[in-house]
């Protein structure tokens, strides 16, 4: 149980940084934390009482094994955030050029 | 043949990468050439499903059989989602060959557009629900970086936004993945409906049901999730805008909403109830804030939300006009809103404002431009006999068939301020006098002209598709694959032996 | 970094005598990780990653027209597209087969040797490929990266 408890307060945290923060640098790490979070608990999902590594080798049986599965998901879904991260660092950098500063609270220009 | 949707594009995008640096043309060439041939393989493939017994098509893509592999399925709803995004696609290339002349770096526009369409062709396709996932990831990506294309200080602004919060609703999404296979443990389609029915309903399958409406409502722009929108598609590229608002928003969030809710976990009264009251809300809201806006392309898009606020009313019904109502009125609200984000790019492109009070009599000198623009008007608003009227008439008769007059009441008052809406744009923009700085203005180049007409002809006569022998091969299959619900798995099973 | 040492590019002496020496094991290792994907963890993505640190540790101590002079611009873009094409023909040419991403390779050898286990060893390498290169031009743009903040 106590896990998933935690799990849920790393998510929770990565959302406070994301509303209450006003540097944009801080946002987008809590946005990459969020993202940890729900890969950490995709793969503590997989977890069975016991169990040894997900690997073939001819010495160990397979029957006490892990999920292989979640792994799989959880590889694909940190390359995705990955690429999300790349992406908004890039358009966080030209926004310091074109307004000259990372205050959110200032960078207002649409309105309406 | 159902991965060619998938690998034509991207192959095209990975040769334009290493080709079109050097040859200009040869960007064009390839990216017209691959969404060309994706309309009419999606064609191809409506015409064969309407010939066959069950209408379902199933491929195992390895040859390993699910639920072990992975597999791709299509069925009438697909189908129709196919036709509509690559009809649109393939205008939308035709139109970007002459209105990216304003952009640097062509190519690269290209790669991303095409990988978009990689994106949204794999979701309509995919029988698996991570699949789903990796290609909804695949045209969220492809359209952050398409909105932040012309990299002005407002572009940027509104790509963060969206970004931020489009990552925020794809942590909700996996989230709820993470719950559904940890109550079910396989990720087909099929096979999670046979597993729920099984087991039944439970406290994790109710919040899975939360997390999806949030994470998908986030990305179909839903009305309590619908802030990003306003900013977003305004400051796209025109191309983009209509990509985004036309399809984007209807291939992820409606259709896997659809999907996923009728089809997988099974409908109840409870998820339509709050179906119908996101749609009123939807409609409201998006045609409240749109009366007073200026800026032409914020006023389209505050129309989007009120429009997907129809499509989620008449799908939220239930009964099967309802569900013909709403398909039909995604059909259409592609075709028209489209239209409507090229002619604000055409405008855009000759005269350099988007703010209509600048604009003025552009019937006289933009001839093509200005009667497409009447045509989507009066579709968008419901004017007899263009299709938006027949597809919003279906769905205030399936409300008043249910006996909920407030639906129905609040859906013919979005429909008249939607009229007066667009009555604004058409005086301010087209019709009045022509201004000093505008004496000698041309009209668009061929290949925007061609676009924005087939479009508009399909505006016009769309209205043919209600008609019994049309419909039967193209709407009605639709209807009925949403209507089968938690058949689906029988029918997926059904063809798998 | 940089502009500390306005002089000369890059890092002092020591710096770059260690980066001479380790730089090719760092490269080897990647590679490595990135082959033997179906024996031990790690596959394409790690191995991938491995690779590109090799090349940004190069440039970090050298500086960044040094490192320019060895790994043009260009060669990066090119080998990104042509990593992704070969992912893509791997899964066509099983389409010839019979399914798309069948497992083509008729002679499978035995079980826990390098050469096994059908086309997974050479999915990973395109995947070490892509990944590699698409890492290493997201860190050019965003390093070459040259303006002058508006107030």
């Amino acid at each position: 149980m106590s896990p998933y408890i935690l799990c849920f307060l790393l998510f929770s945290v990565g959302i406070y940084g994301i509303l209450r923060k006003r540097n944009i640098i801080k946002i987008i790490i809590g946005t990459v934390i969020c993202e940890y979070a729900v890969n950490l608990f995709l793969i503590i999902f997989g977890y069975r009482m016991g169990g040894h590594a997900p690997i073939y080798s001819p010495d160990k049986d397979i029957n006490n094994m892990v999920d292989p599965l979640v792994q799989a998901l959880v590889l694909t879904a940190i390359v995705i955030g990955l690429a999300t991260t790349a992406l908004v660092v890039a358009v966080a950098i030209r926004i310091y050029e074109k307004y000259g500063t990372f205050d959110i609270t200032k960078i207002r220009k649409l309105k309406g | 043949m159902l991965p060619l949707f998938v690998v034509v594009p991207l192959a095209a995008a990975f040769l334009i990468v290493i080709l079109a640096k050097r040859f200009e043309f040869l960007s064009d060439f390839l990216s017209n050439l691959a969404t060309g041939f994706s309309f009419i393989l999606s064609c191809v493939l409506l015409f064969i499903l309407s010939h066959s017994s069950l209408k379902v098509m199933v491929y195992k893509v390895g040859g390993w059989l699910p639920p072990f592999g992975v597999d791709l399925v299509i069925d009438g709803f697909s189908s129709f989602m196919l036709v509509t995004i690559n009809i649109v696609a393939f205008m939308l290339n035709i139109f970007c060959i002459s209105y990216m002349r304003k952009y640097s770096a062509k190519w690269k526009f290209y790669t991303l557009f095409l990988l978009m369409l990689v994106g949204m062709n794999g979701i309509v396709i995919s029988g698996d629900i991570f699949n789903m996932f990796v290609f909804l990831e695949i045209a969220s990506v492809a359209s952050f970086a398409l909105v932040a294309y012309g990299v002005e200080a407002e572009e940027l602004e509104a790509a963060f936004k969206y970004i931020i919060m489009s990552a925020v609703a794809s942590s909700f999404i996996l989230l709820g993945i993470a719950f559904l296979y940890s109550y079910t443990s396989t990720l087909n389609l099929a096979d999670i409906a046979g597993v729920l029915e099984a087991k039944g309903l439970s406290n994790v399958v109710i919040l899975v049901n939360i997390l999806f409406i949030m994470g998908f409502g986030l990305k179909a722009a839903i009305v309590p999730f619908h802030a990003w929108l306003p900013d977003a598609h305004p400051s796209a590229p025109a191309p983009v805008s209509s990509f985004l608002s036309g399809i984007l928003i209807k291939a992820l969030g409606v259709y896997v909403l659809i999907r996923i809710f009728y089809n997988i976990i099974g409908i109840n009264r409870a998820l339509l109830a709050v179906f119908t009251f996101l749609g009123v809300l939807s409609i409201m809201v998006g045609v409240l804030l749109a009366l007073g806006q200026m800026d032409l392309k914020r006023l389209l898009a505050y129309h989007s939300i009120s429009q997907v606020g129809y499509i989620i009313l008449g799908l939220g019904l239930g009964t099967p006009l309802g569900i013909l109502g709403g398909l039909f009125h995604l059909f259409n609200h592609s075709i028209f809103k489209s239209l409507l984000f090229l002619n604000s790019g055409a405008v855009e492109y000759s005269l350099g404002t988007r703010n209509l009070e600048e604009m003025g009599g552009l019937r006289e000198k933009m001839p093509v431009t200005s009667s497409t623009s009447m045509a989507a008007s009066m579709a968008i608003s419901g004017v007899p006999p263009f299709n938006g009227f027949w597809s919003k008439l279906i769905i205030i008769v399936a409300c008043i068939q249910v006996h909920k007059i407030g639906l129905a009441f609040w859906a013919v008052l979005g429909s008249i301020l939607t009229l007066s809406s667009f009555m604004k744009v058409q005086k301010y923009a087209f019709f009045g006098s022509l201004k000093k700085a505008y004496q000698n203005l041309k009209e668009v180049p061929f290949s925007m002209q061609f676009a924005m007409l087939v479009l508009g002809i399909i505006c016009v006569i769309g209205g043919i598709l209600i008609l019994p022998h049309f419909d039967s091969f193209f709407l009605f299959p639709a209807q009925q694959a949403v209507m089968r619900g938690l058949g689906y798995k029988g029918l997926i099973y059904s063809v798998l032996k | 970094m940089k502009e500390s040492y306005s002089k000369q590019s890059g890092m002092t002496l020591i710096v770059k005598v260690i980066t001479r020496l380790t730089v090719g094991l760092i490269l080897l290792y990647g590679i490595y990780i990135a082959l033997h994907g179906h024996l031990s963890p790690g596959g394409g993505f790690a191995g991938g990653v491995i690779i590109v640190l090799s090349f940004i540790h190069l440039m970090l101590a050298f500086g960044r027209e040094e490192a320019f002079r060895r790994i043009s611009k260009r060669f990066v873009s090119l080998f990104e597209g042509l990593g992704g094409l070969l992912f893509l023909i791997i899964a066509i040419l099983g389409y010839k087969a019979g399914y798309f991403f069948y497992d083509w390779i008729i002679f499978k050898g035995k079980p826990f040797s390098l050469f096994s286990a059908g086309t997974i060893p050479l999915s990973y390498s395109a995947i070490g490929l892509k990944v590699a290169f698409g890492l290493f031009a997201i860190f050019l743009a965003l390093i070459t990266l040259k303006f002058k903040v508006k107030k």
